[in-house]
């Protein structure tokens, strides 16, 4: 596992984390993930080049979320283990098709990357982002939400354990403190 | 397998395409597709789907990425493609030789009430996966292309997408079992073995 070590984003000079996708990488894979639903977020762009460089991983591009939510039940059905990429702007689209795990008594682990969060300066993406966690635990997901690199990587441990031992769907979101948060209203100045 | 309408029905369809299944593993999508291939006879290697809407393709390649050598058919109906249409784009990206995914289209929402669908006004779902690059696509109206569709089905290099033209008539409602624990476990063990239940 990688040291953890907290970055300057040259864009934005906000700190973020930098390596806690390695570690999360590392450990997906010793847990025997082996397909990656994805719809891209800034926040998830090292852990998805690190599962696409890698030879076990099947990355599956999305053109929305609930597609991975129903690919993981397949990769399931099939004996294989999956992580789904998104972000939180993307939960919201997925939460009739979770009926799926929760019914099917499925294995499901969702890394979401939050918006509309902490230091959040896109007005639009804030009703999502607020209502995350509360439309995750409405439709049954167990949800934990991390704010340092570190914590990612304890969270994402116990909710890929709880997740894989119970057939159920579990969530971490990653907040914009871990992440950097982006703010295009900055970068347009320069 | 023509109805008495002039056109192909459904269940005639699915039990020609069914016909010797081997290993085959079945998705089937929410509503009508369930209850026929329910109707062909009820099978631990099928996955009817009671839910999920929009989500039959994307169930299909998940387990056709994870099951690389056998063959996996997703039969579905026009509504329900065209709640997830993206996943055309999606599998086709991955290409999975060993997939096929059948639209039985009769243009209505036949679980609701039958209202009509996109299809039956111009939207062309064999053209869509053409043109998302699936390297077979094919528009079924005849008997003789149904059994066509069979052989490419058990042993076509896919992703084959096949829009088959069926009679919109209603049909008796053959239900599978509903307990969706049951049938991934059913699935599971005929598929991986006693040991699903240790992974």
């Amino acid at each position: 596992m990688s040291s953890l070590s907290s970055k300057i984003n040259p864009d934005t000079n906000v700190a973020f984390a930098a390596d806690w996708p390695d570690a999360v990488h590392d450990l997906l894979l010793k847990m025997q993930v082996r397909q990656v639903g994805v719809v891209p977020d800034a926040g998830h762009a090292r852990l998805i080049k690190l599962f696409e460089a890698d030879k076990q991983s099947k990355v599956v591009r999305l053109t929305t979320e609930e597609e991975g939510v129903a690919l993981l039940t397949g990769a399931w059905l099939g004996g294989e283990r999956g992580v789904l990429l998104m972000q939180s702007s993307g939960v919201g689209n997925c939460i009739n098709m979770l009926s799926l795990p929760i019914v099917c008594h499925v294995p499901m682990l969702m890394l979401v990357t939050m918006r509309g969060d902490w230091g959040e300066f896109n007005p639009w993406q804030v009703p999502m982002g607020q209502a995350t966690k509360a439309a995750l635990e409405a439709i049954g997901v167990i949800v934990w939400r991390a704010d340092s690199g570190a914590e990612v990587i304890e969270k994402v441990t116990g909710a890929a354990k709880i997740a894989f031992n119970s057939s159920r769907p579990t969530a971490v979101l990653i907040g914009q403190n871990v992440l950097g948060a982006k703010d295009f209203k900055e970068l347009a100045k320069k | 397998m023509i109805s008495k309408n002039g056109r192909l029905h459904r269940r005639a369809v699915v039990a020609e395409l069914l016909r010797d299944r081997g290993n085959l593993l079945l998705i089937g999508g929410l509503g009508a597709p369930a209850w026929d291939i329910t109707d062909a006879g009820d099978h631990p290697r099928s996955f009817p789907l009671w839910g999920g809407m929009g989500g039959a393709a994307m169930i299909g390649l998940g387990l056709a990425l994870a099951r690389p050598d056998d063959r996996v058919c997703v039969i579905t109906g026009d509504g329900e493609m065209l709640m997830g249409i993206g996943a055309l784009a999606s599998i086709s990206v991955r290409r999975p030789k060993n997939f096929s995914l059948i639209v039985l289209d009769n243009e209505h929402y036949g679980e609701t009430g039958m209202q009509e669908t996109h299809t039956g006004f111009g939207v062309d779902l064999a053209a869509m996966a053409t043109a998302s690059g699936w390297p077979i696509s094919r528009k079924v109206t005849k008997p003789a292309e149904v059994t066509e569709l069979r052989k490419l089905v058990h042993e076509g290099i896919g992703p084959i997408f096949a829009n088959v033209k069926i009679d919109s008539e209603r049909l008796p409602l053959v239900l599978p079992p509903s307990e969706g624990a049951y049938l991934k476990n059913r699935f599971r063990e005929t598929v991986l073995g006693p040991e699903a239940h240790f992974a």
